[in-house]
């Protein structure tokens, strides 16, 4: 296969294996724990791209799929006794079938209308899930810690869970690229460039911008249950925060949305500097209007993001970079 | 018949811009849609497209009913077009443009094939050289190529060209022309909206003239030419009419 001899793909998948591999090697928990943050936001970055890149919708709501898919994995493993794997799948479906629905209903909306619709889309499961008897309602749920003997206890559970993000983290850069590839991601781009132009020259472009949702709600579906797993309990506030839905925004414009690498780039940085600011004494309680800081300066001086802004200057990177 | 409109209508609100307007187009001859501003030639061009739903009326496109069809639909048919306002998609290359239209055109081609018809269609109208420039990059008359390959890219049986001539100077005016006889050798069904008369009156079959919506008159070119009506709608003195036909 000739797609798969793109140096800018296995420079990506390289960046990513040996970043994650560093805990591993360290032996360290603390520098596990700190790439598990890093990775998270790089499959976050990455699966908004797949909508907000390629296909040129904003979806400021898109914690939502990371919220629900956290919510339905830890339902199952915490009432009805399942394995983290068919959990984590559990997740990514249930996200999955969330997007499909408000595909053909939502995605007919266009531009700021969108956006507020799914920023209206997860405020209204937040509120949903808090009176929602089953899934704890406020309080949430949690998992009883001798769940993690089933993994071999607890500090074995966690390097599991690192692991399967970090597949998941592969898979959402392989996916990314192949969409980018396909003739599929030929039809999002074109109705990112003008829908119109796209219906006329004959993209079907409602079920196109429905399974570019789809496939971008899975991936935060799957490390939604990974994530709270790890945490051992799951509470409507920390499933549906919004905060991070925007900063996912932030990482991708930040690497440059659109391409392949610039979500690892961007969620990576991103995490790094946030990490930087909630420890200095001047800005640990301002990081957020860093961020907001931050995406302003990016449209206005490089709405291409780092990547983007790269691979314009000259041929040879183009070729290096996707 | 590649296409039959049958007492077409579209209202916007208290405004008739199409207005019970019935024609047809026998397989491989180019139509020349002509008529002021304003007088519904583009709005015709977006019902039979599927751009706009009808208000009434019906239009038959290689005998099946595409009345009610998405614009995706009927450019899977075979229906293509171009814009007035040129619309390329900017961020992407002259070549991915064009294999955007065969990928998803009436063939519906897998991504190789489609970039290898692209290639050909980028040729035939000139583009080669500018094959991986962004779309964005180009100019006014290369835009207006870039509309008409990417619509026979889609290999289609009918193209609407709307305005694919204004904005050109002279010599691409000629250049064009002839890439519209040689679209038309090809076994492709045409309908023209055109301002610059001597170019649709010497390359049209056939013309229809359309006036606040409504249609006033058809025929052979010669004879649109000397109708009193259009004459006072449109071309203004009989003069002038002489002349157009002239040239």
């Amino acid at each position: 296969m000739k797609t798969f001899r793109s140096p800018g793909l296995w420079l990506t998948l390289g960046i990513v294996i040996v970043a994650a591999g560093f805990p591993l090697l360290a032996g360290s928990a603390s520098l596990r724990e700190m790439m598990f943050v890093v990775l998270m936001s790089v499959t976050l970055a990455s699966s908004l791209n797949i909508l907000l890149g390629y296909t040129g919708y904003v979806s400021f709501g898109h914690i939502v799929f990371f919220g629900l898919g956290g919510y339905v994995g830890f339902y199952t493993m915490a009432e009805l006794g399942w394995n983290l794997l068919p959990a984590t799948l559990a997740g990514g479906v249930a996200a999955a079938v969330l997007a499909f629905l408000l595909g053909k209903s939502i995605l007919r909306l266009r531009g700021a209308y969108f956006a507020l619709a799914t920023i209206g889309i997860n405020e209204a499961l937040k509120a949903f899930v808090n009176n929602f008897g089953p899934f704890g309602g406020p309080t949430g749920m949690e998992l009883h810690f001798s769940v993690y003997k089933n993994y071999g206890g607890a500090t074995q559970a966690l390097w599991t869970t690192y692991w399967g993000l970090v597949l998941i983290t592969l898979l959402v850069v392989l996916t990314s690229f192949l969409v980018k590839r396909s003739k599929f991601g030929l039809g999002l781009m074109a109705i990112r460039e003008d829908e119109d132009a796209a219906e006329v020259m004959g993209v079907v472009a409602p079920d196109a911008k429905t399974w570019a949702f789809v496939l971008s709600a899975i991936f935060p579906g799957l490390i939604g249950v990974l994530f709270f797993f790890k945490n051992g309990n799951i509470e409507p506030e920390d499933a549906f925060r919004l905060q991070l839905s925007i900063e996912m925004i932030v990482m991708l414009m930040l690497g440059g949305q659109g391409t392949v690498l610039g979500p690892v780039i961007g969620g990576a940085t991103y995490q790094r500097v946030r990490g930087f600011l909630l420890t200095s004494p001047i800005f640990k309680n301002m990081q957020l209007a860093v961020a907001g800081l931050l995406l302003l300066l990016i449209v206005l001086f490089i709405p291409s993001g780092a990547v983007g802004w790269l691979r314009a200057r000259n041929d040879t990177l183009r070729r290096l970079l996707e | 018949m590649i296409l039959e409109l049958k007492n077409v209508t579209k209202q916007f609100g208290g405004l008739t811009a199409v207005d019970n307007v019935s024609f047809s187009l026998p397989k491989g001859q180019i139509l020349g849609l002509i008529g002021p501003n304003g007088a519904g030639k583009t709005t015709l061009f977006n019902c039979i497209s599927g751009v706009y739903s009808l208000t009434s009326g019906q239009v038959i496109f290689n005998q099946q009913d595409i009345t009610d069809c998405k614009p995706y639909h009927a450019a899977h048919l075979g229906l293509a077009r171009t814009h007035q306002i040129v619309r390329p998609l900017n961020e992407l290359t002259v070549r991915e443009n064009v294999t955007v239209g065969a990928c998803f055109g009436r063939e519906d081609h897998g991504l190789v094939e489609a970039t290898r018809i692209a290639d050909e269609i980028m040729e035939f109208v000139g583009l080669e050289e500018r094959a991986d420039v962004l779309a964005g990059s180009l100019n006014v008359a290369q835009k207006k190529r870039l509309e008409m390959a990417r619509a026979l890219a889609a290999r289609p049986y009918l193209l609407l060209l709307d305005e694919v001539l204004a904005g050109l100077n002279l010599s691409e005016v000629a250049e064009m022309l002839d890439t519209i006889y040689q679209i038309q050798e090809k076994g492709i069904s045409i309908i023209m909206i055109e301002h610059i008369m001597h170019a649709v009156m010497n390359v049209s079959d056939h013309v229809i003239v359309l006036n606040y919506g409504e249609l006033i008159a058809e025929g052979t070119p010669e004879a649109v030419a000397e109708n009193p009506q259009v004459i006072e709608a449109y071309l203004g003195s009989p003069e002038l009419a002489d002349k157009l036909l002239e040239d």
